[in-house]
């Protein structure tokens, strides 16, 4: 799975860090069907979370009702100089990773 | 039970009241698409190990699944601050409630007219 993580590379101790990620993902909500009239079964990426310096500080659990191609956005408390790191999977059990390192000073 | 949005409401709050305030959900008045919606949900927190969001759960009144996500939150983020993009199956209130550390939960609602359903239902 595509993913795109974007974080501001320098934060200073304190400060809210902006993260903002996008899974390429079809987010199949189980209610479709294709031209010969088969249901396309449910998927989606049900559980994501996020973990900065190795704690987990932001997780989601989703369902069809999110968009394809999931958006999120989110802040972390800037602590220490660490890595950003996103992981998620599916309904069939597809994982997916992504990471953004942050610089903190002061 | 939680084929409905009130069934989802009780199951999230377990007997617990919820008042309206603190929260703020942001969805634009009139989606032209129900594929993709932007909304934003922020709560008043300080954030602090004293006094943060616990979690938001984003209870759609017509989707077939009305829970659409719930998002679990702490101390170490900062800001309660939350934006994704969701998909509404027609023109309806879409709730959002917010469980803060000391077990309160707190509501925003917003109206939302969309032309364009996300046919979630096969429709």
């Amino acid at each position: 799975m595509t993913a795109r993580i974007e974080v501001q590379r320098e934060a200073r101790r304190g400060e809210p860090v902006e993260v903002r990620i996008v899974i390429q993902h079809p987010m199949e909500t189980g209610f479709r069907y294709d031209a010969l009239g088969r249901q396309t079964p449910r998927n989606v990426i049900h559980r994501f979370e996020c973990r900065y310096g190795g704690v987990e500080v932001f997780r989601a659990s989703m369902g069809a009702g999110i968009a394809a191609n999931p958006y999120l956005r989110f802040f972390v408390r800037a602590e220490r100089s660490g890595d950003i790191e996103c992981r998620w999977v599916d309904q069939e059990n597809a994982t997916g990773y992504a990471s953004a390192r942050v610089t903190v000073s002061g | 039970m939680l084929g409905t949005p009130q069934g989802t409401l009780q199951a999230i709050l377990m007997g617990a009241e919820m008042r309206r305030g603190r929260v703020r959900l942001e969805l634009p008045l009139v989606g032209e698409n129900g594929h993709s919606v932007p909304m934003t949900v922020r709560v008043d927190s300080p954030m602090s190990e004293a006094d943060y969001v616990r979690r938001i759960d984003l209870v759609s009144e017509k989707n077939p699944v009305p829970l659409m996500a719930t998002f679990f939150l702490g101390p170490h983020m900062g800001r309660a601050e939350v934006e994704s993009r969701v998909r509404l199956n027609g023109t309806q209130r879409v709730t959002a409630v917010a469980q803060l550390s000391d077990g309160s939960f707190w509501f925003d609602a917003a109206d939302i007219v969309v032309n364009e359903s996300a046919c979630l239902d096969g429709g």
